[in-house]
Formats: structure tokens, sequence, C-alpha cells
């Protein structure tokens, strides 16, 4: 959209960085905010790793800003700081780790919009097991996860849908066309039950069933959490709704007589004039081979019959 | 004996097939799928009271995920380099922008004229054939053809001043385009933030005004008789910047008068009312105010009211002011009534003054 500003970038690379940062029609990918509080255990520390740099996040979102210093602020009481670091770094999601006796084992998940805090949700980890500790082979690097979220409170509560929403946006990972059917390997688990949620890792193993679609089994790759629900703070239906609106040019224009039938096969409509079937090329036969004499009188019609076609070209190029 | 085979064949074929398990999933209410996110949302009612919830989280997952790999193996499938590719739709569930939508781009004031007109850019090209140093040069940028640094003479013309610098010319009238475009460049950014314009600065505003107000008022007051000589203009108004003096009452005034004086305090002293400072008075009962509301939404913190909490003090959040840099605003209205306040810009009613000329 350009660049409005009155201090103009001085260089080249600076401008683009701007360019980047700025908001636009089809938006970049979400990147996540990590940072440890002004005392962390290493349980969060280590699950703020796992559960967002490990294999399973990491390449998610394009870049990670891991602030390994101690950030002294406490996003349920004050949000500027956590909204400065998000505009700076140019992160929307943020993940917040931090102990206290109050509060054990905290981790706080929020995402902005705007600069500002959208939705932010407090947990408490209540069981952490590491990826280290499960056995066998871990997924790939780079893989887009399948999301599931089991639990009636995704249902009937709009807070909990809030939150699993929330989820979707962290673990979803880059919108994409295609997939490999083979290269779906990973499974994200998110279960709620009661004030509880579970978080799942598991690998896929695709096994022969006699059919086309395989039977999956899964085999735990870790990292497990089970997670309690502690304070929460979202945002107003109205400005949730801003969040979501999105810009006209954003949808994708509506083609017309193109459509796709239920066998992926292309169909088009096409509007023609109508033929003129005197022209038409048939078995060519010595009798009726045109005769010198005979031609003269054909080319004074031919030229008759052309004088109409630039008009019927003009009406096929219209329909199509 | 080839009997025996085929039915020992079709034998182990039937247990094969049979070892398969199944990849159908039962489930009381529909799941829903959203296959652009590779989602699935399982609304049933889960049973993790029982002692093994670690199986069971584990099952209701592999049943979700061939539900979910089911509906994905129905997808149009292509074939790419010996990979099978499936295209996804659109993702169904809505997720938050990141950023607000980006608004549209306001146009500049040669935009503005150009659209009018309809006047419309034609393109050229970027590289133009430099005949004296033969080869293809850029039109601008680094090197470009015709650059003013490469001129080592420039011909004096006839009736020009023959002791002029031309460089320093050439020098200074290439700084003032590119001031001037700068100026233009402000005022067209102010002009988008909707701020007033004036004709001969890039923007002005009304606090400028009491900004030069206050600092004439300093300035008059600093010299070493605290402003007592400074001379104001004829018919200046009055500055309200420049502080007010205290007035007391004269010390030595008639018999009667004084008398007066003290017959007015014995007279208060004797009616027994309080006398009441209207000021002080609505100072105290406003101060009690804050202290209450600032108790009262640290009790609600304490309280932990989750929802209220979560919706409250969100109103002003986006509310953001449009920031300039201090320095650069222009300061006054002091052209206000110049001839260059006119509907076209500066260069385009140039060119109007030509015309009439003409």
């Amino acid at each position: 959209m350009g660049l409005q500003r009155i201090v103009q970038p001085k260089t080249q690379r600076g401008k683009r960085a701007l360019e980047h940062k700025e908001p636009k029609i089809h938006e970049n990918i979400k990147t996540s905010l990590l940072l440890k509080g002004g005392n962390t255990s290493l349980l969060v520390t280590q699950v703020l790793k796992e559960l967002f740099r490990n294999s399973v996040f990491i390449v998610i979102h394009e870049s990670f800003f891991v602030f390994s210093r101690k950030n002294i602020t406490r996003p349920f009481e004050d949000q500027n700081s956590l909204e400065f670091f998000s505009t700076k770094a140019d992160a929307s999601l943020f993940a917040f780790g931090c102990h206290s006796k109050k509060r054990p084992n905290n981790l706080i998940i929020g995402r902005m919009f705007d600069g500002h805090v959208l939705d932010m949700v407090e947990f408490g980890i209540e069981k952490f097991v590491s990826m280290l500790e499960f056995k066998g082979e871990k997924c790939v690097f780079g893989v887009k996860p399948c999301l599931v979220f089991s639990g009636q409170a995704f249902e009937q509560d709009s807070e909990y849908q809030r939150i699993r929403n929330l989820f979707t946006d962290f673990f979803k990972g880059p919108v994409v066309d295609n997939v490999r059917l083979a290269g779906l390997e990973h499974v994200i688990s998110v279960t709620a039950s009661g004030r509880k949620f579970y978080i799942r890792n598991y690998r896929i193993l695709l096994k022969k069933s006699g059919s086309r679609t395989p039977r999956v089994e899964l085999e735990d790759m870790g990292p497990s959490l089970d997670l309690v629900m502690r304070r929460t703070k979202l945002a107003s239906d109205d400005l949730f709704r801003r969040a979501l609106k999105q810009p006209k040019t954003a949808k994708p224009r509506k083609i017309k007589n193109i459509s796709h039938d239920a066998f992926g096969s292309k169909l088009g409509r096409i509007h023609m004039t109508k033929q003129d079937l005197s022209k038409l090329q048939t078995r060519k036969m010595k009798g009726l081979k045109k005769r010198p004499f005979e031609s003269s009188g054909e080319a004074a019609e031919t030229s008759g019959t052309e004088t109409t076609s630039p008009v019927a070209k003009k009406a096929k190029q219209t329909a199509t | 004996m080839a009997n025996m085979e085929v039915a020992k064949f079709e034998e182990i074929l039937g247990s094969k097939a049979k070892n398969f398990k199944s990849i159908d999933v039962q489930k009381a209410l529909d799941v829903e799928v959203d296959a652009g996110n590779l989602a699935i949302y399982d609304p049933n009612m889960l049973d993790l009271a029982s002692k093994n919830t670690e199986e069971s989280l584990k099952a209701v997952t592999r049943d979700n995920v061939q539900l979910l790999l089911n509906r994905l193996w129905e997808l149009p499938v292509e074939r790419r380099e010996n990979v099978i590719i499936v295209k996804l739709p659109e993702p169904t569930t809505k997720l938050p922008r990141e950023k607000a939508v980006p608004k549209e781009k306001p146009l500049t004031k040669w935009q503005q004229y150009a659209k009018l007109k309809g006047i419309k850019n034609t393109k050229k090209g970027r590289m133009l054939w430099d005949p004296e140093a033969k080869e293809w040069r850029p039109r601008w940028g680094y090197n470009r053809i015709n650059s003013e640094k490469e001129k080592w003479a420039i011909e004096v013309k006839e009736g020009a001043d023959a002791f002029e610098d031309p460089f320093a010319k050439l020098k200074k009238e290439k700084q003032e385009r590119v001031a001037k475009n700068e100026l233009q460049r402000l005022r067209n950014f102010a002009r988008a933030r909707k701020m007033k314009v004036s004709t001969d600065g890039p923007a002005s505003s009304a606090p400028a005004k009491d900004e030069i107000l206050k600092s004439l008022a300093v300035t008059r007051r600093s010299d070493a008789s605290m402003g007592k000589f400074s001379e104001t203009l004829p018919k200046e108004a009055k500055n309200k910047f420049s502080g007010r003096k205290r007035k007391f009452e004269q010390n030595n005034v008639s018999a009667a008068q004084e008398k007066q004086r003290h017959l007015d305090i014995i007279s208060k002293l004797e009616s027994g009312q309080a006398v009441l400072d209207v000021q002080k008075a609505t100072n105290a009962v406003m101060n009690a105010e804050d202290q209450a509301r600032a108790n009262e939404t640290h009790d609600s913190k304490d309280m932990k009211k989750r929802k209220t909490a979560g919706k409250s003090g969100k109103k002003g959040q986006f509310g953001k002011a449009v920031k300039m840099g201090k320095g650069k605003t222009g300061k006054g209205k002091m052209g206000k009534g110049r001839v260059g306040k006119g509907k076209m810009g500066k260069g385009q009613m140039g060119k109007g003054q030509m015309r009439k000329r003409k």
C-alpha cells in the first residue's frame, strides 16, 4: 500500500523491511514471540522450547524470536511491553512462560491484532512429558500438522470456542494449496474436559486397510501437556468481528462459465455463433472438385460471406 | 494338485483381508472437518474419568484422524513428480487478521489532477543511448545520462552574467528542486491526514499558534529588567501566556475605609457561619471520588472476575493519535491570505499565471 511516513527510510533495505511490516491484503505468516518471565522454572522453559521450538513448531512459523533474557512483565496486568515487543519483532502470536508461588508453572498464550492484545489465555502446566522421554522416531521438520479438537466444551462454551480458535491459529502452520498424502505424519490433539486441556502430539502411521484409504495408527511422540485454564482476557465480540474482517480483494474473484464437476475435471461453457456449414470440409472426391469456370462465381459468393464474418468473429470474441 | 494350491491361495488372501482393521468410525454426533487447515472438530462427549486417560485420549484422536484422512482421501488427487498430491479446499475456520485491513492510499495532488484531466503516464524505458559515451546509460540514478556532475565546461550564453559561477548555479537549482519536491511530499502527507495546509508551509495546526505565543511571552520577559521596557506592537492583543500579576489592597487608606474593613471582619466572626471556599470544597470532593474509584478497581482485580476483566478496559485501545514530527510542522497561519491558496498546487498556479500574461 506504499509508505505513508513523514520520515522516509534512507536505504532500500530499510524500505523493504518497513513494507514487509505494513498491513497487507494477503498477510504474512504469523510469527511467534516466545518470552521468558522474570522468574521461570526449568519446566516452563522446557515447555516453551519444545512446544514451540521443536520439530513440531519451529517450522510452522517462519521465524522465531526466543528472547533468552528475563522479561519482568506481567501480561495480565500490563500489556504495554508485550505490545512493544510484538510490533518490534512483527510477531502477532506470543507465548509467555513464568513461575511464581501464586501461579506455579504458568504459560500464557495469546495473539495480537493491530499491535494490541486480542486474546490471551493463562494456563497452569500440571503435567509435562518431554519429547526426549518418548522413544521412537520423531516427525520430519516442516510437516504441516493435522489438528484434532475434541470435547463437548469446544462446541458449547463461547470462551472455549475462542480458545480453540487461538490454538488453531497457533498450531495450523502456513495455508497451503496442496498437500502430499504420504507426508501427513503429525497430529496435534487438543482435548478439553472441564477446565483442563490435554495437548498430545502423535505420529501418524498409515497401515493397509484393504481399500484405497489407509488405516490410521498413532504413536506417541511428545511433548505431552496437561494444562489448567487460569485467567483469560478475550476480545469483545465487536473487536473480534473487526479482526475477522477480510478485505474485498482478498476473496477470489468468481470466474464466469468455468465449473468443476465432482471428479475434478474442468468444464467450460463457450458461446459461439452459428457454424457456416457450407465451408465445411467433407471428403474430397474427384467429382466434387471445383472447376475453373465455377470458381469465379464461387469467389463472388465467398466474398459476400466474408463481409459478414468479421461481425461473427467479434461476437465470438465477446462471448468467450 | 492345482486345485489344492488355488484353495490355499484363497485361504491366505481371505485371512489377510480379515486381518485388516476397519477404517470406519462411528460417532454419535457428526464431526466438523476443516480440510483446508487439516483440522477436525469433534463435539462428542468424552469419558476421561476412567483409569487410563492416556489410552482413551489416543483412541479418540485416532478415530478423529481416521475421519479426517478418510475425507482427505476423497479429495481430487494429482500426481506430480511421482508424488501424490491432493488439492486442499479453502480453510473454513475464520481466523483473525494480524493487522487491520489496509486503507487505500490517498492520491497526491498531482495524481488527483491527472485523474481529473485524464492524464496517463507513458512508460519510458530505463536505458538511453548515450552517443558521446557510445553506450546505454540509465535515465536516472547512478551513472545517469546528462548528469550535472560530468559537465566539465559550461557555455556562457549571450546576455548572461559572465562572472557568475555556472556550476554553483546548477547545484543550487538542483537543491531547490529537491527541496520543492520534499515540500510537496509533506503537503500531500498533511492533506492525506486532513491537517490544515497553509500555502507556504507543509502543515500547520492550532497548537502551533499557542507555541509561538508562549515563546513570545517568554522572550519578552527574558531581559535584565524582566520585560519592564520591552515594547508591544500598537493594537496588539494581550498575550494569554504572559502571566498574571498579583494585586494587593492598598495599605494606606482613609480612616473610614479602614474602619469598614475591620467591621466587616468582626461581623463575619459574629455570624458564626463557616466561610465556604468553593474551590477548595469541590477539590476535596473530587479527590475523594477518585480515591474511591481507584480502590474499587483494585478490589475487582483481586476478585478475579474473569469475564468482566476480559471485556473491560478495551474501549480506547485503538484510538491512535496521528503523530507528526514536532519540528516539521509549519508554524502559524502566516500565509493565510496569499495568492497561492488556489485550488491548484504551486506549480499549476505558475502555469495559470503564464497563460494569463499571454
